[in-house]
């Protein structure tokens, strides 16, 4: 069943290159039910799966038998988190680009196209399928930034692509090795993650192989000091980009370290945990404090798709089952929150203001003028900034219950992270909607457009999705925690040692 | 099985929604139902005051503990002892009055009543909580509001004030959020009784000792613990943000603010800090009471040196918040078992729990009367900006003056009971720190006296020649303040009673 997310989203690109070039409304109309049938297809698949604990096989057909490589799609709890999530985020992200006017056909291709990749991403158990998915998600990427962006597209654009070929060569360099390892181990070609995860690879070797995957796939998870793609590339995309980039794009890079990287090579996470760590609090602090000093609204929220990220990177770190569910749990939750604040800020403020400068938007009391989005602002904060009742404190709590036993210190440190968050979050809401600077005189003849439907209930679905995880966390936990908890599961290496629970 | 406490909580935040939604427009249909829905709050719980049975000091009205998130230890656990039942009293009494007190306020009044009505949610759920998590969330929830009606409706520098007291709060939350996490972590539990359970018995410090290692764990918990209540109260250092978010505010949200809110960090020690580590406070006593000490004298000292009526007030909270913290410390000070010190102890709560009640009554009056005169002098509240207005205005006169003598502790009034006992129970148990407090008392009666002199006697300022004394309405909106204030000084045994089994039984944890 789950299998047709993927599917129903290439065949929505299909029919969006068939569709007349001008008819930007037909375009929208067919994205939007492509997006939505792919969204129920995901939560319907997600519910009847009956033991998120276990890897439940979907399709297994051989591929290319010669190098091991099979077509293979299967779902664990995590999967089902993350296709979720692509579900809710592909939805909202067409509701907020409700507006584009401009080959409007061709911009739902390519956002179709990329979706379709994401959702291979996380339904695939062969390595070899998993990379091809996740290097077909740059090619969309790469067009929508370059020609639907602003502000500096082509560079922000290029230097995403650029970053994220880089990591994928060293994904790729790693995953060759290991695939010449295995066949030594096993006697037989395999690209089978199941498989592989049960191969015990040289400790020397796993050593130097594993950063090499790791760092390659926590370049797109924003990892400091890799991450600088990854505000440019959220200013210069169009709304939905954005909306994607941080709501999905950065979880694939989080979910290969978590997936291929520390699931192969479990005794070169161990190595090398203490260095993530660090890394991780650093780009929680970092990433917040350069928020703290930005005038570009949307680079408030690129840097703090950063900060947020490295609690994601944290949890992984712990290597212990809560801080592994907080991590995963904080994928989903930062995926929705991060799209909204993008939707906002991009959607609602950019596309009608034309500027995103904190000193414009100061004069101009957004507050009143569009106070669903001054309000939706200010929830989508309260949700970033980690208050309790939304999804974030429920994730970021478990990733510093995780994070306190293994690395009590980084816990403090990121700790002061949050505050920053709260800090960097005031401004914006300051500067950007409530501000008490004296107002500039009101353009009565161009009036700022009011917010519409789509938008609304854009905004409203992703509100909603946080507040309910966030007072049911079990909705999800279900899922997330049979994963890590079961012994069988290929998560178990990883656990073994460690482990405080 | 009864939702008396979940009802309770549920009814303003809704009523919130369902004003927010009515939009600016119709002004009068979203003053009426804030206050309807605070009056049925206030409703609920005089109602629960009047089924609470006082013989009993463990908690009743109980829902729970339901799971919630089983994996972290998150349940749904509510319940009051007399303390929070107090609280809770004590906000549906504020509430309404500080919706009646805004009355008039016409800039986006459903938004504003939405606030006062979901921050009314917060305090209620914070003060029948017993699980961490449940507990945090409405902790939390009380913040948002209030920062935003400082930020929307406050003066001149709101914007710094709200940003202020928001980051203060949240650096003390975060503080108690990694604390109790670390618990959560070595004893797998967040229930605030199963702790203070642990705590007695003493397995709580050696599990986190276990967990990590480390063999002053209990202190450094304790701080962070500590620290998150301690900004809340405000405890002096920590207390910078509160006169600014006091004054910038508008007058009835201080009102709201100090009159209930400063309580949810004197009721956090209460609950929280003293059953669950005793010890730990045992430990670092001295400094502490000095702490209490010197938010006593200093903050009296501050008040004494302020120019602008709200901010000497807000001084003034500090210290009276000051007494209560003085006698929670020395509550828990080392001398047990003997019958003796157990009365001061249960004395010295006794008196503590009275002072917040009164404190609560007494300051969100004060800035009552402060509201009502701004909107008479447009805003105008500096200290020198008066004289001889008794006057002009005798009756406004008269009644404020009752409430700075109530605020100052003259006997008869509800302030004197309440710091009455608190030093008759901290005297045996710390005589060097009540002996220093006193010196607060002493210059709390010269700044109020001041206050007085300064604003209502001496040669009148003829500017305010045709100041108009309080309206019919007006004498109404006061007089059960006033009413309760002598009602209490009175009769104090109306509170004492409800919470004297709660006191016993907090006596009896911390004797071990």
């Amino acid at each position: 069943m789950l299998a047709w997310t993927i599917y129903i989203t290439f065949i929505g690109v299909l029919v969006l290159m068939f569709l007349p070039r001008d008819n930007a409304r037909a375009a929208r109309i067919v994205a939007l039910l492509t997006a939505i049938a792919g969204c129920v297809v995901a939560f319907v698949g997600a519910i009847q799966q009956a033991n998120p604990g276990d890897v439940t096989t979907i399709v297994k057909a051989p591929w290319i038998p010669s190098i091991g490589a099979n077509y293979y799609l299967a779902a664990d709890g995590i999967s089902l988190v993350l296709v979720v999530l692509t579900g809710l985020a592909a939805v909202s992200g067409i509701l907020f680009s409700w507006n584009i006017e401009k080959r409007t056909k061709e911009f739902f291709a390519f956002y179709l196209a990329l979706i379709g990749g994401v959702y291979g991403v996380f339904l695939s158990f062969d390595v070899l399928l998993l990379f091809v998915f996740y290097e077909l998600t740059i090619i969309p990427k790469y067009f929508l930034i370059a020609r639907w962006g602003s502000t500096r597209k082509e560079y922000g654009a290029m230097k995403l692509a650029l970053y994220s070929f880089v990591g994928s060569h060293l994904v790729l360099i790693g995953l060759i090795a290991a695939w010449v390892v295995a066949r030594g181990q096993l006697g037989h070609a395999s690209l089978d993650l199941i498989e592989l995860s049960k191969v015990a690879f040289p400790i020397a070797f796993q050593h130097w192989v594993f950063p090499l995957v790791f760092v390659g796939f926590a370049i797109l998870a924003g990892m400091w000091p890799f991450h600088t793609w990854a505000p440019t590339g959220h200013v210069a995309a169009p709304t939905a980009g954005s909306m994607l980039l941080a709501g999905v794009v950065m979880k694939l890079g989080a979910y290969g370290c978590l997936r291929v990287a520390m699931v192969m090579f479990p005794e070169g996470v161990r190595m090398w945990q203490g260095e993530i760590a660090c890394l991780a609090v650093a780009g929680i602090v970092y990433g917040a404090g350069v928020a703290l000093v930005q005038r570009d609204f949307k680079f408030v929220i690129g840097y703090s798709s950063v900060s947020h990220m490295g609690f994601v990177l944290l949890g992984l770190a712990t290597l212990n089952t809560i801080g592994l569910d907080g991590a995963v749990l904080q994928m989903f939750s930062h995926g929705i929150i991060a799209g909204l604040l993008f939707g906002v800020v991009g959607r609602m403020v950019y596309d009608r203001t034309h500027t995103r400068d904190f000193n414009d938007l100061e004069t101009m009391q957004l507050g009143k003028l569009i106070p669903f989005a001054g309000v939706t602002f200010v929830i989508a904060g309260i949700a970033s900034m980690g208050l309790p009742g939304f999804s974030g404190f429920v994730a970021e709590l478990q990733v510093l219950m995780g994070a306190w036993t293994v690395f009590p210190k980084l816990t403090i440190l990121s700790g002061v992270g949050i505050l920053i968050g709260v800090a960097y979050t005031l401004r914006a809401v300051q500067k950007g909607f409530y501000s008490d600077a004296p107002p500039k005189p009101v353009d009565h003849d161009h009036p700022l457009e009011p917010i519409s439907m789509p938008e609304r209930f854009g905004a409203v679905m992703l509100i909603g999705a946080s507040l309910i995880i966030g007072l049911f966390p079990g909705l999800l936990m279900n899922w997330i925690e049979p994963c890590f908890n079961s012994p069988l599961s290929m998560f178990a290496r990883l656990l073994v040692k460690g482990g405080s629970q | 099985m009864n939702h008396w406490l979940t009802i309770l909580t549920l009814v303003p935040f809704l009523g919130g929604i369902v004003i927010a939604g009515l939009g600016a427009e119709r002004k009068n249909l979203v003053r009426g139902l804030a206050l309807a829905t605070s009056l049925v709050g206030l409703g609920g719980a005089l109602c629960m005051w009047l089924h609470f049975d006082a013989s009993k000091g463990g908690m009743q009205f109980e829902e729970g503990p339901w799971n919630w998130v089983p994996t972290l230890g998150i349940q749904y656990h509510l319940g009051v002892d007399g303390l929070g039942l107090l609280m809770v009293l004590l906000t549906a009494i504020v509430t309404p009055l500080a919706i009646l007190a805004s009355w008039r306020m016409d800039d986006r009044p459903h938004v504003y009543h939405a606030l006062i009505l979901w921050l009314q949610a917060g305090l209620f759920g914070t003060f029948t909580a017993l699980n961490f998590f449940h507990w945090f969330l409405f902790w939390e929830l009380g913040l948002i509001p209030a920062f935003f009606l400082i930020k929307l409706w406050g003066g001149p520098k709101r914007g710094p004030a709200a940003t202020q007291f928001f980051i203060y709060t949240m650096v003390g939350s975060v503080a108690l959020l990694l604390s109790f996490l670390a618990i959560r972590l070595a004893t797998g539990s967040f229930d605030f009784i199963e702790l203070a359970a642990m705590a007695k018995s003493g397995v709580l410090v050696t599990k986190l000792q276990v967990a990590f290692g480390w063999k002053n764990i209990g202190l450094i918990i304790f701080f962070g613990a500590f620290l998150g209540f301690a900004v809340k109260v405000p405890l002096i250092p920590f207390h910078t943000w509160l006169p600014a978010a006091y004054s910038e505010a508008p007058s009835p949200v201080t009102m709201l603010l100090t009159g209930v809110m400063s309580k949810m960090g004197v009721y956090g020690f209460l609950r929280i800090l003293l059953p669950i580590f005793p010890e730990q406070i045992r430990q670092v006593l001295t400094p502490l009471l000095w702490l209490a000490v010197a938010t006593i004298v200093l903050s009296a000292c501050a008040a004494f040196a302020q120019k602008d009526i709200k901010r000497m007030l807000a001084y003034s909270s500090i210290n009276h918040l000051g007494y209560c913290l003085l006698a929670l410390f020395a509550a828990a000070s080392v001398a047990t078992g003997v019958t003796a010190s157990d009365l001061q102890k249960a004395a010295a709560l006794d008196g503590a729990l009275l002072q917040m009640f009164n404190h609560g009554l007494t300051a969100s009056a004060l800035f009552l009367f402060v509201s009502l005169l701004e909107k008479r002098t447009g805003g105008l509240r500096g200290l020198d900006d008066f004289g001889g207005i008794r006057k002009v205005v005798p009756v406004f006169t008269g009644l404020m003056g009752i409430s700075i003598f109530s605020s100052l502790g003259l006997p008869g009034l509800n302030g004197f009971v309440g710091e009455f006992l608190i030093f008759k129970g901290v005297f045996p148990l710390a005589p060097w720190a009540a002996a220093i407090s006193t010196l607060g008392i002493l210059v709390t009666a010269i700044f109020l006296l001041t206050l007085i002199q300064r604003v209502f006697c001496g040669p009148l300022n003829e500017r305010w020649a045709k100041l108009p004394d309080l309206t019919t309405a007006e004498r109404l909106l006061v007089l059960p303040s006033i009413a309760l204030m002598f009602v209490l000084g009175i009769w104090p045994q109306f509170i004492l009673g409800a919470v004297d089994a709660t006191v016993v039984k907090l006596v009896q944890q911390l004797n071990f």
